[in-house]
């Protein structure tokens, strides 16, 4: 059977199950033990698959994201020549066999470059997305649910969501650089700031999106019989509130890791980023485009990189939200 | 209405100075001496008579106020006095660069120009490409104009203004030689020939600019004209038997332009940080330049009042778009 005429299957059954009327009465109660319809039950998450396949913008998205992870996780296991290691002899060369993209001013190797250039991006990319998201979250959810802590909250995202963020980050950046990478290394420290700094001013968005799904959750029935049934305000967020709003929660937090990874791409393109030895695409953009007249590949390669990363994340996020709210479909 | 405006422009303040506190605080805790170039050879007790000739003798917070100060009441009146001749700013400590040793605002006028002819006019563009694009896409859902104007725009908005920015500069200013890579600010409009190489001058920067906002606004125009596409009055308008350019460009249109004005004036602010990237790829030396060359050389007064004029157009837009949203849309109530 194939997967549309299963769906119709299906489809229809819900549609008898509603319209037919209440069934008989019957002298005994139903078991203790409900026995499932065998095996065919429809799981939220796999509604939301079959919804997300049905995208094909997102499913090629997905498969060209799935390869630069690939590419940049375990190229490197295959590619073993070290991106930091200077063969000054072999510099600017071109499309050869030993370097099959090239080398830069000092002799790197580009591929191995791009790959561990490309696992830093993308590692600043998730962090910095996954700490916003929690913030975010954290604060949208305390926000909607105690309405004590509704307005503070919600003036000081405001005050958030009023700061002029690329200054500010340009600012923290090139101001506590110094103090952290002499506590935590230069790589380490540059991480950290880099990824606090980002989740720190990128959290707003998501934590209004989740305060307004949260009030309106809390007018439904469900949350009601929950209160009344005494459950504790922490069980109730965690049980009764979270799931429902890991819809929208999940469309912020892809479409964060791409603002997330265009702006870390930024802050090295300024020149502010991680320091020359440890690169990472915005990096190598910036590095190569003094010499952009010469080798306009080694712009060009970076660049499309971020670009395609950035793209498909977007447009996972698109069908994200297609699959997760079938009512905007098409937006 | 009036009094929405007056309550939201008097809660804007306390907004201010809550962000230009949170900015001097920041640059406050910095590690930065904006001594740190004076060579080892100057005496420790000069090196402190130059720190206080700078100001930063005094404990942090009566250089917040004076700060306050000389932005909200000493710049205001010199400006006053410029225009009317009159001189009541005399005497009066303006806000110095520590670079150059001139007033931060002096320097910031000069910046300005170049700032607002390219950002000013990539935006105007963008908006003028994104607006046709966004009603013929939602008129037309899911034809191939729909389609290739939704893949180009997810394009648009994925690729980085700096990359975009280094792709043209190595397409038509280096392989075709049409443009020139980068802005020559010096450059003064005088006749017809000089006005032609300051509009090719301006082309790659502003169409760089242009692109990205024109890829996010004709997403807005679009879904926004969705919305209002399938409502009650548009089937009514049909019905009387308005032609459809009537029923599409006077009805519907004016009601989708509602949201997306608002978009317009919320995103105009945030054009303005990004435009540091831009500037920074063209060498156009306008108000981001001047940003990022004040960081380097830890000059706090510039950083302090560029970054807050940042601020300031934030809230200013946030509030136009707001009362603006009102003035359109009299369903939005805010008493």
């Amino acid at each position: 059977m194939t997967e549309t005429e299963r769906q119709q299957q299906l489809d229809t059954a819900e549609l008898v199950a509603e319209t037919a009327g209440p069934a008989p009465v019957t002298g005994e109660l139903p078991p203790n033990n409900p026995v499932h319809a065998d095996g065919e039950t429809r799981s939220q998450w796999l509604d939301v698959w079959r919804q997300f396949r049905s995208h094909t913008g997102a499913m090629v998205a997905l498969v060209l994201f799935l390869g630069v992870i690939l590419f940049v996780t375990i190229g490197p296991l295959i590619w073993t020549i070290d991106p930091t290691y200077v063969d000054i002899r072999a510099r600017n060369s071109g499309f050869t066999a030993a370097h099959p993209l090239g080398t830069d001013q000092l002799g790197r190797d580009l591929l191995a470059r791009l790959m561990s250039g490309g696992r830093v991006s993308i590692a600043v990319g998730l962090t910095a997305m996954t700490l916003a998201i929690t913030l975010g979250s954290f604060i949208g959810v305390m926000s909607g649910y105690f309405r004590r802590l509704d307005a503070p909250l919600m003036r000081m995202t405001e005050l958030f969501l009023a700061l002029p963020l690329l200054p500010l980050l340009l600012l923290m950046v090139t101001l506590f650089r110094e103090p952290l990478s002499q506590t935590f290394g230069p790589a380490m420290g540059i991480f950290l700031l880099i990824v606090t700094a980002i989740g720190a001013t990128s959290w707003m968005q998501s934590a209004r999106i989740v305060r307004g799904e949260v009030l309106g959750l809390k007018e439904r029935e469900f949350i009601l019989a929950a209160k009344s049934i005494g459950t504790p305000p922490r069980r109730m967020i965690l049980r009764h509130i979270l799931p429902n709003v890991l819809s929208p929660i999940m469309v912020a937090a892809t479409l964060g890791i791409a603002t997330a990874i265009i702006t870390e791409s930024a802050l090295s393109f300024l020149g502010l980023g991680f320091p020359p030895d440890f690169p990472t695409w915005g990096r190598l953009l910036f590095d190569a485009v003094d010499q952009m007249v010469l080798y306009p590949w080694r712009v060009i390669l970076p660049g499309l990189f971020i670009s395609l990363t950035v793209l498909c994340v977007n447009y996972i996020g698109d069908g994200l939200r297609d699959a997760m709210d079938p009512r905007i479909r098409g937006r | 209405m009036l009094n929405f405006t007056i309550r939201r422009t008097l809660l804007a303040i306390p907004t201010l100075l809550f962000i230009s506190l949170v900015i001097f605080l920041l640059l406050e805790a910095s590690p930065g001496d904006p001594l740190g170039d004076v060579p080892l050879t100057v005496p420790p007790e000069v090196k402190e008579r130059m720190r206080e000739a700078l100001g930063l003798g005094q404990a942090w917070y009566i250089r917040y106020v004076l700060w306050l100060k000389q932005f909200f009441w000493v710049e205001p009146l010199h400006w006053f006095d410029q225009v009317f001749g009159t001189s009541y700013s005399a005497g009066m400590q303006r806000v110095i660069s520590f670079q150059s040793r001139s007033p931060v605002f002096d320097v910031i006028a000069q910046r300005v120009p170049q700032t607002l002819t390219v950002v000013g006019m990539s935006y105007v563009i963008g908006v003028l490409i994104a607006i046709p694009i966004g009603i013929i896409s939602a008129y037309k859902q899911y034809s191939w104009f729909d389609q290739l104007g939704t893949f180009v725009s997810m394009v648009g908005f994925s690729m980085p203004t700096f990359f975009t920015g280094v792709v043209l500069i190595i397409i038509f200013g280096v392989k075709l030689q049409w443009f020139p890579s980068i802005y020559d600010t010096t450059h003064v409009v005088r006749d017809w020939p000089s006005f032609l190489v300051q509009v090719k001058q301006m082309v790659m920067p502003v169409t760089v600019l242009a692109l990205y906002n024109a890829a996010q606004i004709s997403r807005f125009m679009r879904a926004s004209m969705l919305d209002n596409l399938n409502q009650d009055y548009v089937r009514t308008a049909r019905a009387k038997g308005l032609s459809e350019k009537t029923v599409v460009l006077k009805h519907v249109l004016r009601n989708s332009l509602i949201p997306v004005v608002t978009v317009i004036a919320l995103g105009l602010p945030a054009v303005f940080g990004g435009a540091i990237i831009t500037e920074q790829v063209f060498k156009v030396n306008g108000l981001g330049q001047l940003l990022i060359s004040a960081i380097h050389a830890n000059d706090i007064p510039m950083v302090l009042t560029l970054t807050f004029i940042f601020a300031i157009l934030i809230v200013a837009f946030t509030l136009i778009a707001d009362i603006v949203y009102g003035l359109l849309d009299p369903r939005i109530r805010y008493d």
